[in-house]
Order: C-alpha cells, then structure tokens, then sequence
C-alpha cells in the first residue's frame, strides 16, 4: 500500500511464516495453501505448505485458518478533535486492527470539523503517535462544514488530505458541490458524497415504509438519497470530476449509480455491512443502540438490492461508517438517540455469518469488496503478491463468537452486532508491515 | 400482564376481560363513596412529559378510587425542566418503590425504555405518535356499549392520521375486535404503507354513508406551515364532519380535544350521535380496569364485587 498518506504509529516490521495458510487474494489472483512468509515487513513468498526456512522469523499455525489482504475502510468516524468520548485515534484505529483492517479513512465532521491544513498536520502528527493502522484523513468540502463556501482544498491537499467529503450532511448546495468539483481538477483528491436531500428527510428517523407507518416514526424515503445522487452524478459528468458515493441504502440509489456507470461518470460507491445485513423491521425492536443510523436500514427489497449491487459490481466496496456514541447519546427514546453504529470489528464476520455461510455471495467476492475502498482514495489495494507491503488479515472461519461479550476495542458499545453470534474471527492482522492486533486466546494459543 | 406498552400486546379475549372487568367499576362509580380498598398502600406514579388533561387527570382519579397513594409528576416544573434525562428521573422516582409508573412522553418507545429501567409495572399513556393504548381500550370499550360487538362493523378514521398514536393503537385494537377499518386523510397526512395494517385507505369523504362509526382525528394547526394541507380552509371543505355529513344512524367519536370548526363542525359534537363525553367517562372506568389488571388481578378474588356480595371479602369489595 502506498502510505504517502495514510499514517500510523512506527513499529518493528514483521517476520513471520504463515505455516500452511489458506490463502484468498481475488484481485490478485492468488488462492491456496501456502507458507506466507513476511520478512522485514513485506510478502516475501508464498511458498509450499511446510517449505518455508524459520530463518529468525516468528511461526504461527496457520493451517485450517485463511490468510486474507487486509482489509480497507474507506469511512470511518474517528471523533477526533472534539469528541474523545466516544473514540479517538488509538481506540478506533485498534478497533479497525481488531476487524482485520490494515487501513482507515477518516471522516472530517468532528468538533470542530477539519477545515484547516493545521487540523490536518495535527491529526496526522497524532496517527503517527498512536494509530495501529494506517489512517488518511479527510478534510471538509465546505468551511467548518457549514455548506457555504469552499475549504482552501489546494492547502489541504498539500497537508496531506486524502480528500474531501462533509459526510454527515449532503453538500446541499449544487452551485458549491460545482465549485468543489471544478477545483478539483487543479488539487486532486476524491470528493466522497453523503447522498441525501434534507427537504425530503425532513425529521425523519428510520426508513419510510409500512414500519414507519406503523411505529408512528418519521420516515426518510428511499428518494431523498437516489435524487441527490442522481443530481451529483449529472454534474461530476458535467465537470469531468470524480465522485465517490457514501453508505448507498436504497435500490432507487444502485439504480441511479448503474445509470451514472454506464455513461462513463467517474463514480464509484460504497455500502455498509448493515445495510447489507438488515433490514427497517428490525427497527420494532425500537432499539437505537443497534438499529439507528443515517442512511436508516431499508426494506428487503432494498437489501436485495445493493447485495446484487454488490455482486455485479456497481457497488464498489464494503464500508462500515463506524459511527461511535457514548452510552448516554443512546439510552434515550429512538427518535431522540444520536444517528451511527460501530462496525469495524464486525464487519467481515457479520457479512461472513449472514452472507457468505448462507450462500448469498462467495468468500471471493466478500474479501474483494473489503478491499475495494482503498482505489477510489488513490491509495494502492492490500495485496498477498510477492513483493508487496504485508497487510494480512488471518481468519478462523468456523470460529463462532459473542459480539461484546469480551467489551470492544472501540471505545463505544453501539454495535449493530451487539449480543449477536457471529461465525467467522479475526485472529491476526498485519497493517503496513506491522503486526497491528492479535486476539488475546490466539496469541496464547500460539505461545504453547 | 405486567405492563401495558402496546394495545398489539393484547388478545381479543385480554381486551374483553379488562372491559368485562370495566363494566364492574362503572357500578363503584354509582356508589354514594366511589372508592374501594383495592391499591391501598401502594403508590402510582404519574409521569407526564406533555400536557394533558384526560388521560392525566383519570388515571389520577382512577388510580385515587382505587386507594393508591399518588405521585403526579409534570415534566415542566421538574427536574425535567433542569435537563435531567429520563433514565435518571426514573430512578429518581423508583427510589420510592412505586408499583406502577404512567408514562406520557413525545417519544416513541419512551414507555418501554421506562420498563426497562424499573421494577414498577408501567403503562404507556400515550408516547410519541406510536401508541395509546388506553385510549384504545376505552374506545372500544365505549363503542361496545351501543354496538355490543364490532365484528363486521365498519369504522371510519377520518383526520391526520400520521401525527395520531390514537390512531395507530386504535386501528389495531378496533382491528382485534372484527372491525373493517378505512382511514380516510390527505395524502401528505396518510403514512405511506399504512394499508399493511389491514385496513383501506380514502382520500376522500364521498363514501362515509358506508361508516357504522366515524372516528375524526384532532388537526393541529401548525400542520398548515408545513404544506400538509394547502389551508383550513381546504381542510374543512374536504375532511371536516358536519351535519350533512353525519347520518342519524352514525356513531361519532373524537379522542379529544376537538378544534371545534375543524375536524368538527359545532353541531355535531352536540349531536345526539355524538359519543365524545361519553368516552371521557369510559377513561375513568377502563383505566381503573387497567390499574386492577396490572397490579391486583393475581391477588385472591378476581372479581370486583358488588353491593350484592358485599359480604365476601374481596379485594375491592368495600368501600374504603
């Protein structure tokens, strides 16, 4: 992975031989029982199960267990300046390590926003102190995230922004998205779009449907995302610009992106695992912890909807919007809970247990989508080839585990998996050449 | 039973025992002392986060005849108003060991977050624009007594149904009894995927002669800022029921309060078919029914008794 600007705290890198792994690399081809062998933090070869010489490196028993590319999250809320409460830096990074991510992006609606090159260098500057993994930072479209008038995007970039998004709030104004999109022809950067029209949301809480009708909550329909994506689309063609479109929830919205896909709009898409996983009946559960978030889970009909999306390839990658919030922020009626789930440290496992077991996708497909986010931010995808920088996520298929029951490494408990058993664990994750997370009975295991 | 959060919580044969059982204390209501024994010694609270002036003041009576102690707690003019969240004031007032809590709130959910948080049975008195129960038992119970039994029966909801928890929680309870239900609104006032409710949705009057019962919804003014309906005007010409309207053989029901002139013309919430005080008065009996069922139903003695067996001990047998 090219780290130009991703950052992460320094460490030793890596040694180790992999000892008869499954080894699962779609996009690069690769899949097999191999030796992975790391040596001074790259993939050095994969060799014949057993082949491979210790030579000083540490062994793991790796048969039975698969060794995937790390995984790439391109949209996560790391609350950092502002609301060190919920998660910072090294919460939510080792969160992302615990998922079998090697790899972040931030978003830029913290408190205040990341408006300035100053906001940039220091939330870089305390990656490098305190990430597991690598993070890029994200810097706001408009200044302080108010919708009115353009961040200096040139400077952010210089500083090292990954790009620009206000994710959070749709950019509301068409005459600014314009003016971010034509000057992103002179800084570069990936404009990455919360798709939502707020006229349309109004005060809504949950997906518009017969479930809303019958909870009495105000609905958001499936038309205030697909519009404004449809009106994105329409003028990232008009400027030759590149787009990326966050969380899709609706099958209104697949349909607008295949539309802008198939005449050449430089776009790409993301869905989260919940949106992939569940649906607005949930949703009588009346549980805001879990089932409260914007994009609001959809009808099955929409789910339906964005797997085939994913499968065909219109939706791009897998994202989780991990959505961190303290305890108080949910303990109150859904209409009144703070909007967001967390999801790195569940993400492959959830889509694992609901998806894959079940036979809706393949394992190919799942891991290929995991690290399908790390392209459209011009960062270089995780990959096992010979040669490359070792992010490695090494997995336990069968095992089956609690969410939660072991507390989170996310410094918040609102997970959409709360309580939930999930087949399918992260044991090991490789970030950048660093070993980033071992889970605690694995490392114990592997001591004997 | 040991809450009451949701009128789909209960059967057919749950909502007849508990109007069966309403029936009994509509005869305490006759008595020169209108009070029985039944909750001495025990404290109810009531836990209003809106105003209100039915639902408030008979479960309070209700729960007063019944000989509870009374805790009436009004969001303005409490720790509520100082920011204190909800989980806090109810441990605040668990701290009392109350055996029920009533809970009105402006938020879905609110009732059931509160029995999560306490030991009190709790009734949900209306939260958000999801349900009202008691309201629910009440109108059935109301309309029971001029219809003696709803199967088959068609009833009209006429109003802004999106905005009413009356409406939710009555199209499920008059849908347990065998009703045929039409909703009748403005589109923008219609949720969208109501009809997966089981009942027909109308944006027009034209066919209300086919209603046994009309029950009209209360429209709040505000909802004209917000291009709901283009005026009142329009509102009342399409929506409003009036004398033309409302036919003799027709039952009329309103939860209350009415913005005479709107949903209703002023004659006939006057009108003979009208049944508006009438449900005022079922309130205070079927709410009574419900604080029996929720705290005294597994107690000796079933039945509330009457003058006839007065010499019986019973749990509410005499007058305290």
């Amino acid at each position: 992975m090219t780290t130009a600007q991703l950052d992460m705290r320094a460490g030793k890198a890596a040694d180790l031989i992999l000892r008869g792994a499954s080894v699962l690399d779609p996009a690069a081809g690769i899949e097999g029982q191999h030796d992975v062998v790391v040596r001074g933090g790259r993939i050095a070869e994969l060799a014949a199960p057993g082949s491979a010489a210790l030579d000083g490196a540490e062994e793991i028993a790796a048969a039975g267990l698969h060794a995937f590319p790390a995984f790439f999250d391109p949209h996560v809320h790391l609350r950092v300046p502002g609301q060190e409460h919920k998660e910072d830096i090294e919460t939510g990074s080792r969160s992302a390590a615990a998922g079998g991510y090697c790899g972040i992006v931030a978003m830029a609606n913290t408190e205040p926003p990341v408006s300035t090159p100053a906001d940039i260098d220091s939330l870089r500057e305390a990656a490098r102190a305190s990430a597991s993994v690598g993070v890029g930072f994200l810097a706001t479209v408009s200044e302080g995230m108010r919708g009115g008038e353009l961040t200096e995007m040139a400077a952010l970039r210089d500083a090292g922004a990954l790009g620009f998004s206000d994710d959070g709030l749709p950019v509301r104004s068409t005459r600014l998205l314009r003016r971010a999109l034509q000057y992103q022809r002179l800084c570069g950067g990936t404009i990455a779009l919360h798709e939502e029209d707020p006229e349309l949301s109004g005060d809504g809480v949950m997906h518009e449907g017969p479930v809303s009708a019958e909870l009495g909550l105000a609905g958001i329909p499936s038309v205030s995302e697909s519009t404004t994506i449809a009106r994105d689309a329409a003028l990232a063609a008009y400027e030759g610009a590149r787009i990326h479109v966050q969380h899709l929830s609706a099958a209104e919205s697949v349909e607008a992106v295949r539309a802008a896909k198939a005449s050449s709009v430089r776009i790409t898409c993301e869905a989260s695992p919940h949106h992939l996983c569940l649906t607005d009946e949930e949703v009588r559960s009346l549980d805001p912890n879990r089932f409260k978030m914007n994009p609001p889970l959809r009808s099955e009909a929409d789910r339906q909807a964005l797997i085939e999306g994913l499968r065909e390839g219109t939706i791009d990658c897998i994202a989780t919007d991990h959505a961190p919030h303290a305890a108080d922020e949910k303990e109150v009626p859904f209409e009144q809970a703070a909007m967001g789930v967390t999801g790195l440290e569940t993400a492959f496992a959830a889509i694992h247990t609901d998806l894959v077991l079940p036979g809706v996708i393949d394992l190919g497909l799942l891991i290929e989508r995991l690290g399908g986010g790390a392209e459209p931010f011009g960062v270089e995808r995780p990959s096992l080839a010979p040669g490359s920088e070792a992010n490695v996520a090494l997995c336990d298929l069968a095992a089956a585990w609690t969410v939660g029951e072991d507390g989170y490494e996310s410094r918040s408990s609102n997970s959409w998996c709360a309580g939930r058993e999930l087949t399918g664990r992260v044991l090991m994750t490789v970030a950048s050449g660093q070993v980033a997370y071992r889970l605690r009975s694995f490392s114990l295991g592997i001591a004997t | 039973m040991k809450h009451l959060l949701s009128i789909a919580q209960l059967s057919r044969a749950e909502i007849e025992s508990i109007l069966d059982r309403a029936e009994s204390f509509a005869e305490v209501g006759r008595r020169d002392i209108k009070k029985v024994p039944t909750l001495r010694g025990r404290t109810v609270v009531t836990l209003f986060y809106e105003s209100s002036t039915r639902t408030n003041s008979s479960f309070e009576l209700a729960a007063k005849r019944l000989s509870a102690d009374l805790v009436s707690v009004k969001a303005a003019g409490s720790s509520v108003d100082k920011g204190e969240s909800l989980k806090d004031t109810v441990a605040t007032l668990s701290a009392y060991e109350p055996a029920l809590i009533v809970i009105r709130h402006p938020h879905a959910g609110a009732a059931q977050l509160v029995a999560r948080w306490t030991d009190a049975a709790v009734i949900n008195a209306g939260d958000g624009k999801h349900e009202h129960p008691s309201q629910a038992l009440l109108d059935v119970y109301t309309l029971r007594r001029h219809l003696d039994d709803l199967e088959g029966k068609r009833i009209w909801i006429v109003g802004d149904v999106l905005h009413s928890r009356v409406a939710r929680s009555n199209l499920i309870a008059f849908g347990a009894m065998g009703a045929e239900l039409t909703v009748c609104g403005p589109p923008a006032l219609v949720p969208r995927g109501l009809e997966q409710l089981g009942c027909r949705v109308e944006h027009s009057l034209d066919r209300i002669e086919e209603a046994d019962v009309i029950y009209a919804l209360r429209l709040q003014n505000e909802r004209m800022n917000e291009s709901f309906v283009p005026s009142l005007r329009e509102y009342t010409a399409h929506f409003q029921i009036d004398s033309r309207r409302l036919g003799a053989r027709q039952l009329l029901m309103h939860p209350g309060p009415v913005n005479r002139g709107v949903e209703l013309s002023g004659e006939v919430i006057d009108s003979p078919q009208s049944l508006i005080a009438e449900q005022v008065a079922s309130g205070l009996v079927v709410r009574m029914a419900i604080l029996y069922e929720l705290l005294a139903a597994g107690d000796e003695g079933t039945e509330p008794a009457t003058d006839d067996d007065a010499g019986r001990p019973t749990p509410i047998g005499h007058p305290a």
